[in-house]
């Protein structure tokens, strides 16, 4: 698929769920499972790309040191959880894996 | 000043705090779309067709590992759900509203515009010239989106192709979701998203994405039941 056709897919969708209940004003109730359900789906969303970007580098699973990805994204995830910076954890996950890169 | 200029002009300044996040995002969006491999002209329009940060970024990695359209589409759809919530939570508030405001005020409905807008509505009620308020939010937004994006676009190009800058998407994720793991039914959820994203990631299309998107979605909202099951139904 053509990305101007997926971009105009994912635009027309994303507008259809900001205007849905503005337009349906009172003919509909959300259930309470999926209010509750949409918490998951930022965390769930992005660690089902994290993980393999991480531990699938070349499209295999690597967990050798000479994983440089791998090793510099959980060096990125300690930043991440002592800092909650997003660009602190971007700098540091990057300059981890340019030295990785340099060194070995 | 008049009333609506005066509450047009006040949501603008209820949004300004919120800009400081929203610009780097931006920029560091419109310079991995770049690197993910969107030309610019599709980096920059995304961010006004699609017009959600999260959603941007996940579409430009997908597009970088070659993900099938329909895949990338049912992704931008996932991610945000959420907004169905925000459109539940201001249509009282603009109910009677004519047509054309209420599809700009829905195309405005961010994340950002809606965190600024349901606050006023909250606390300071409900006024005749209240929507005027959201569209000035929404628009200040909007604004800051497209030239952020402009310019890490700019800013991208001029980034050496033999940088490893892929690699900074994954890590935009890691940012977005380690301050969200605060109990344990989130971090099942992501933990075993992750999961079945490596055990799944030779099917074809990859399905892996979203299987592992629906497992994690299943597990944290299946432990939280547990936890709360008063509230369940």
């Amino acid at each position: 698929m053509n990305i101007w056709v997926v971009m105009l897919l994912g635009g027309a969708l994303t507008f259809g769920m900001r205007i849905s209940f503005i337009y349906l004003f009172g003919r509909f109730e959300i259930p309470g499972m999926v209010k509750r359900a949409l918490r998951f789906v930022p965390p769930a969303v992005l660690s089902a790309i994290i993980a393999p970007a991480l531990f699938m580098p070349n499209n295999t699973l690597d967990l050798s040191l000479s994983n440089h990805r791998l090793i510099a994204g959980a060096a990125a995830i300690l930043i991440a959880w002592w800092t909650k910076n997003t660009l602190l954890t971007i700098l540091a996950g990057m300059a981890a894996l340019l030295i990785l890169q340099l060194i070995f | 000043m008049n009333l609506t200029m005066k509450s047009f002009w006040a949501g603008v300044r209820a949004e300004s705090p919120l800009l400081v996040g929203v610009f780097p995002f931006g920029l560091i969006y419109g310079a991995l779309a770049l690197a993910a491999g969107l030309s610019p002209a599709a980096a920059q329009m995304m961010s006004s067709i699609v017009f959600a940060g999260s959603s941007q970024f996940v579409a430009a990695q997908l597009v970088h590992d070659s993900a099938p359209g329909l895949v990338i589409v049912l992704t931008i759809g996932v991610v945000n759900l959420r907004h169905v919530l925000y459109s539940a939570s201001v249509a009282p508030y603009i109910e009677h509203l004519p047509a054309p405001w209420k599809t700009i005020l829905a195309y405005l409905l961010t994340d950002e515009a809606y965190a600024a807008t349901i606050i006023h509505y909250e606390e300071d009620g409900f006024t005749p010239t209240s929507h005027w308020f959201f569209l000035g939010a929404g628009l200040v937004l909007w604004t800051t989106w497209q030239v952020s994006s402009a310019l890490g676009i700019f800013l991208g190009a001029a980034i050496p192709s033999s940088w490893p800058l892929d690699f900074a998407l994954p890590l935009t994720f890691i940012a977005m979701v380690m301050p969200v793991l605060k109990d344990k039914p989130v971090i099942a959820a992501a933990l075993s998203a992750g999961t079945v994203a490596l055990l799944m990631f030779s099917l074809p299309y990859r399905l892996g994405l979203i299987l592992a998107a629906l497992a994690g979605i299943f597990i944290g909202t299946y432990l939280e039941n547990r936890k709360s099951p008063k509230e369940a139904l």
